[in-house]
């Protein structure tokens, strides 16, 4: 096989705890991410990186946050889209106003908006909890995004309401604005997405993360050990915040070019709580593979039939492809509610003792 | 263990519960009750069903707040105490139904242990730089060994969720040695254990207490267990004090024979 980790032995705690402890993982990751950062540029059209991985891993983004709370914290949110509605808002208000900030520094205050934001709709969470505090952050959802359409200081009194984003540099190179080029937005975004990928990895198996996962596991149990309620839960909002934040505002300047509440509304939440339960609760690769899947099977699908020779009218293939998805999510759910993560991890196990069934 | 030897053992008081009174609404589950605990022995908790031992437990280490009367640990009094400050103070406790955090490994419900004793920053933990790096090395060495002192080598990596009971306790019992207390409370430890189990929770319990010095308040229904561990036991019994004594004192008492084996009225 390809893939061995037979024979790989650890000698030291530092090797054993490394974040991909196995050798041809690590090299498999490595390889990924070069891949990603010199080939595809090179051989990827504009449609590939602008309408495909672009959206995969702003998407990511979030469901990165989404995940750290949900997933790792444990605690229910279905105001993702307002977090990055914030993010993407005041990280408009910094670019315009504040242009000379740059733009990473400019998503990255969008990223704390979002963060302060999501600690001030976190605060019930040390009350209520399961689906009354989703119910909580529904109202994040309401209530921010009814503040960034009625208050016109958000948008610089705009008379749209849907201001376009300023063309911004990053070392020389526009990274927003209709001239940016596909290549340089998208890497903008890969690099955003693998530090904070990188990032999620080593919170999640730190302290901060531990401290998480206690107190979605048992709360009793955690808070005996001396793990503070208050600060687990409003650090997982916190950095779940920032993260849909900095995706928000990355969506408005890598993708769509401007800041609309329409691409921030309650679909948008869903959007990501799919993503995020379909890759896999509790899992930082879950998140890629959740907002890929998301994101790229819509599209296969509506493809499909072109490639087999069906010539099908475009709103039979518009219905079949919302019936196919959703029962295909029906179908990985009853299969593996774990996800995707979780799928690919059963998929090592059995192909480590392949041909063997024990 | 011969009587000089148990002596030398036993220091002076680590905790005391001063005229405790617990009640829920009109339920009254503790009454005036006060017991200590000395430094480095093995001091038992026993009773019938709905007595109050758990309860007592929960006084301790903060869970519930008693209306009357207070908790002293190490000369300090707590009115009341909190499960936080219990924790930071020393006090370590397992459950009756495992209280394991079920997502994570056997090897992170033990790291978790160790929670209060890792300080590094946000920023650190974020790029595992510097002291976040350090002390995740640190602080595995310490828990690699317990998981030596308790065998448990085999399920570093397994998520404790798959566990069989007998060695989820064992963990919970890690996981309460990893925080390092000064006192261990222990609320059934052998419950639902076969003999075998038992007898390897025994000596694990006397090995902890022997080797780290570790104070032990136990609550325990097997009375052979309880009878051989304890250096003293106290005895409730719907929610008062029926009895206070070393294990013969106590196994001769006549309101304790009373109260286990019931009485004709």
């Amino acid at each position: 096989m390809f893939y061995r980790e037979a024979g790989d032995f650890k000698t030291s705690y530092a090797a054993d705890q490394s974040i991909l402890s196995i050798k041809l993982d690590r090299y498999f990751v490595i390889g990924l991410i070069a891949f990603g950062v010199i080939v595809v540029p090179m051989i990827g059209n504009d449609y590939w990186l602008g309408s495909l991985l672009i959206p995969v891993l702003v998407l990511s983004i979030a469901a990165l946050g989404l995940n750290i709370l949900t997933g790792y914290a444990g605690q229910l949110s279905l105001g993702t889209g307002a977090f990055m509605a914030t993010g993407a808002y005041m990280a408009y208000k910094v670019a315009t106003n504040l242009a000379f900030l740059g733009a990473p520094v400019a998503i990255i205050i969008g990223g704390l908006s979002a963060a302060f934001a999501g600690v001030l709709f976190g605060l019930p969470s040390l009350r209520i909890k399961g689906f009354y505090l989703a119910v909580t952050t529904l109202a994040a959802q309401f209530f921010l995004l009814w503040l960034f359409t009625h208050v016109d200081w958000f948008v610089n009194y705009s008379i749209s309401g849907v201001p376009s984003i300023p063309p911004m540099e990053f070392f020389g190179v526009l990274i927003s604005g209709a001239e940016a080029t596909t290549e340089a937005r998208y890497l903008f975004v890969l690099g955003f997405a693998i530090i904070l990928g990188l990032a999620a990895r080593n919170l999640a198996r730190c302290k901060m993360g531990r401290g998480w996962m206690a107190i979605r596991d048992m709360d009793i149990a955690a808070e005996i050990i001396g793990i503070d309620p208050l600060k687990a839960k409003l650090s997982a909002f916190a950095i779940s915040s920032f993260y849909c934040g900095v995706a928000g505002a990355l969506w408005a300047f890598c993708f769509i070019n401007t800041v609309e509440p329409g691409a921030y509304d309650i679909n948008r939440s869903f959007q990501i709580l799919f993503m995020v339960i379909i890759g896999g609760l509790g899992s930082i690769l879950g998140s890629f593979l959740g907002a890929a899947f998301i994101v790229l099977l819509p599209i296969f699908l509506n493809n499909a039939p072109q490639w087999i020779g069906l010539n099908l009218t475009s709103d039979v293939i518009s219905h079949m492809e919302i019936m196919i998805f959703g029962a295909l999510i029906v179908f990985f759910l009853i299969v593996e509610p774990h996800g995707l993560a979780r799928l690919w991890q059963i998929a090592k196990e059995k192909l480590r003792r392949w041909p063997f069934p024990y | 263990m011969t009587e000089t030897n148990t002596n030398s053992r036993i220091g002076e008081e680590l905790l005391s519960v001063n005229n405790i009174d617990l009640s829920f609404g009109g339920v009254k589950a503790l009454t005036d009750i006060s017991f200590n605990i000395n430094k480095g022995e093995i001091r038992s908790i026993i009773g019938p069903n709905g007595a109050g031992k758990s309860s007592m437990l929960n006084v301790i280490n903060g869970f519930y707040q008693p209306q009357v009367g207070h908790v002293r640990f190490k000369g300090k009094d707590y009115t009341p105490m909190r499960p936080a400050l219990a924790a930071k103070s020393g006090i370590a406790r397992t459950f009756q139904n495992i209280a394991l955090f079920k997502g994570m490994s056997t090897l992170d419900n033990i790291m978790t242990g160790r929670y209060l004793k890792m300080h590094s920053s946000f920023i650190e933990q974020a790029l595992y730089i510097g002291r976040a790096k350090r002390e995740e090395l640190e602080h595995r060495e310490k828990v690699e060994e317990i998981i030596d002192f308790l065998e448990i080598e085999a399920i570093r990596k397994t998520p404790v969720g798959r566990l069989p009971y007998g060695l989820q306790k064992r963990v919970e019992l890690a996981r309460a040695l990893a925080m390092e207390p000064e006192l261990l409370l222990l609320d059934e430890p052998m419950a639902g254990m076969n003999l075998e189990e038992k007898e390897d929770m025994s000596r694990y319990i006397i090995d902890v207490n022997e080797q780290f010095g570790t104070t032990i308040a136990l609550i325990e229904h097997d009375m052979g267990v309880v009878m051989d561990l304890s250096d003293r036991v106290v005895v409730l019994d719907y929610g008062r004090k029926l009895a206070d004594g070393s294990p013969d004192e106590v196994s001769s008492n006549q309101d304790v024979i009373d109260a286990y084996l019931g009485v004709s009225h």
